[in-house]
């Protein structure tokens, strides 16, 4: 047990809005050991980045987060004030952000930026802040870092920027990290790269990470576990493998039909989509959350609980249908 | 930097040199300066021989040169009216003008940056009220009317504080407060709106993602970024206040600037108007250059541009 970094149950998020609670997090249990990749994957608005924000205590005012558990390092941050998460925050637990774009303060050289994220947490040591700066702009592949300390953001391209954002998330050697899309502004061509990076600094610091995207090929190629997102529950989750060769959740089953495989996927074929909008998050919803959208809706399914199914491995999935009938349907033609 | 710097420069000079020019024809075209001088009961011949004395017979161009280089070392000529040296009478009142200028702009930078900021960080909170309620007012409030008000409450009736001349810091501080307090509620609300702008934005999020302690978030990451707009704003101000105001002076009986410039304007004194209207130009050049430069550091965005 003293490889986990992460440990979470029952993490809720609810926000008062007008129409009543607004609950975007209903009730997600994970874990993340050290050196792992958890991926959390889902469509815009499952949750998945206000979960991020929630773990970092970066959650807006409005937001109430609450839970069974919620320990970092073997700490329970659930009573914590906004003194000691700042005290954890980019030293223990850092986050990259989505919008490389933007998320440097166009005022100040990346260099004040960088070492302002070290000396916050080992105060007056500006010469090695400095030192590691410079280190770690080589590590995320920037060319003569030393004279980069001294340029503006907006000197520098979007990819670059997400290299700085990522040696600022690592100044102080984080035990975890937690990357919110982190390539979805970029490029393709530079989100590979990108991708790649994260992971080989993830494996060379032997952090845990989390990832959150809606990117299954991204996933495929880091993941070690997955986490299916939907509507604020985890509907599944898993090693990676095992939840790409055997996915049990309907809604998982068709993430995955929307990504084209070569070699699979014929030329001119029509790729798969899934019908209809997520449901509206305010107030209690009984039952299933996906049912409105499921080809296997049954009337069962306004009955379904919290309780997931098990398989082996860590593999588990919350639906009403049992593992033979979920085997005997997926190798049956599916609809259009 | 340095490029935007004599860039930005060389534009103020050509501003200035524009701005002397429409300053020395204006009043030419305004009136026959001869004719003023003369008076109204002055023969054609009288006339002529002022005309002849002060060179209004020459050409325009002529006039203006000699005007211009002898307005540059600080020679405007003598006043129609007072027959004295036109710098020596901006010289004695100056000072004066300066002094609440130079109060007012701070005394309204002093309240409106921190209630601005203030309020943007609990955005329609009881503070937030508060502030926009004294900002209404102060809209809408007629100078000479609250520079009244003092003067009964504080002057009159608690007798706190002088009401008129300027000759100690006491005699001041009414006319601070009136002349402060009406570019307050615009600075102020600039403020607000900048930081409440600039806290929801990325880098803010990125501060704090760092740990950083809330109030480095506010005064390094924000208001720094927020600042940028209130920079101009003020500027203008400053050089508005610069101008003198002829009804904060008249009411206090500050003989600065601009109860100056309403006096030679009643008489038509030319040499008079023309100085102080060239001086407070260059004010305001050199007011915008310098806003213009402090923004360049603030943001260093924008010298690229």
């Amino acid at each position: 047990m003293s490889s986990t970094v992460l440990e979470v149950h029952n993490l809720r998020i609810e926000i008062p809005v007008a129409a009543g609670l607004l609950q975007p997090v209903r009730g997600i249990s994970f874990g993340v050991d050290k050196g792992e990749t958890l991926c959390i994957v889902g469509e815009s608005g499952c949750g998945k980045s206000l979960t991020s924000l929630a773990l970092m205590g970066l959650l807006p005012k409005a937001a109430v987060r609450s839970a069974d558990r919620l320990e970092f390092r073997g700490r329970d941050l659930r009573g914590l004030g906004e003194r000691q998460m700042s005290d954890i925050r980019g030293a223990s637990m850092s986050m990259i952000f989505q919008e490389p774009m933007t998320s440097l303060n166009p005022a100040y050289t990346i260099g004040n930026q960088l070492e302002e994220a070290y000396l916050r947490h080992h105060r007056g040591k500006r010469a090695e802040a400095r030192d590691r700066a410079i280190y770690l702009l080589e590590k995320v592949g920037i060319s003569a870092a030393a004279s980069r300390l001294k340029q503006y953001p907006h000197q520098l391209s979007g990819g670059l920027r997400q290299r700085v954002m990522i040696a600022m998330a690592l100044m102080c050697g984080p035990e975890l990290i937690i990357a919110d899309e982190p390539t979805t502004a970029l490029d393709v061509t530079i989100q590979a790269q990108i991708l790649h990076l994260l992971a080989d600094l993830q494996r060379e610091f032997e952090m845990g990470m989390i990832l959150i995207t809606h990117d299954l090929g991204i996933v495929a190629r880091v993941a070690d576990k997955v986490a299916v997102m939907y509507a604020g529950k985890i509907v599944e989750e898993g090693p990676c493998e095992r939840v790409f060769e055997n996915p049990m959740h309907p809604y998982t089953q068709g993430l995955l039909r929307c990504i084209p495989v070569p070699g699979k996927t014929r030329r001119g074929e029509h790729l798969g989509s899934i019908p209809g909008l997520v449901p509206n998050l305010v107030g209690d919803i009984r039952g299933c959350m996906f049912r409105n959208r499921c080809p296997h809706a049954v009337d069962a399914c306004l009955e379904l609980g919290d309780t997931a199914v098990s398989l082996d491995g860590g593999h588990a999935y919350t639906c009403v249908r049992d593992v033979e009938t979920i085997r005997a349907s997926s190798s049956e033609p599916q609809p259009a | 930097m340095l490029a935007y710097t004599l860039k930005r420069s060389l534009v103020a000079l050509m501003i200035l040199i524009v701005v002397s020019a429409l300053t020395f024809s204006l009043s030419h075209l305004a009136t026959d300066p001869a004719l003023t001088i003369a008076g109204e009961n002055a023969n054609q011949e009288d006339i002529e021989a002022i005309r002849k004395m002060y060179g209004f017979d020459r050409p325009v161009h002529v006039q203006y040169i000699s005007w211009a280089t002898r307005a540059l070392a600080g020679d405007f000529g003598v006043s129609y009216h007072y027959r004295e040296p036109v710098s020596d009478m901006i010289a004695g009142r100056i000072g004066t003008t300066m002094t609440l200028g130079c109060s007012a702009i701070l005394f309204a930078l002093i309240i409106s940056i921190p209630l601005g900021t203030v309020a943007a960080i609990r955005p329609n909170s009881f503070i937030d009220r508060v502030a926009l309620f004294f900002a209404v007012i102060g809209q809408a409030l007629p100078t000479f009317w609250f520079a009244l008000m003092m003067i009964i409450v504080l002057g009159v009736w608690w007798r706190w504080l002088p009401i008129s001349g300027n000759t100690s810091w006491q005699h001041f501080v009414m006319p601070t407060i009136a002349l402060g307090y009406y570019a307050t509620p615009a600075l102020m609300r600039l403020t607000r709106a900048g930081m409440i702008e600039v806290l929801a934005s990325d880098y803010i999020r990125t501060a704090r993602a760092k740990g950083l302690r809330p109030w480095k978030v506010l005064f390094k990451h924000a208001l720094r970024n927020a600042i940028i707009p209130v920079v101009s704003l003020a500027a203008v101000w400053f050089g508005f206040m610069l101008g003198g105001s002829i009804v904060i002076e008249t009411i206090f009986n500050l003989k600065g600037i601009g109860w100056l410039s309403y006096d030679a304007l009643l008489r038509s004194d030319l040499p008079v108007v023309q100085a102080i209207v060239l001086i407070f130009a260059s004010f305001y050049v050199v007011l915008t250059l310098v806003a213009d430069l402090l923004n360049a550091y603030l943001d260093p965005r924008i010298s690229v541009r």
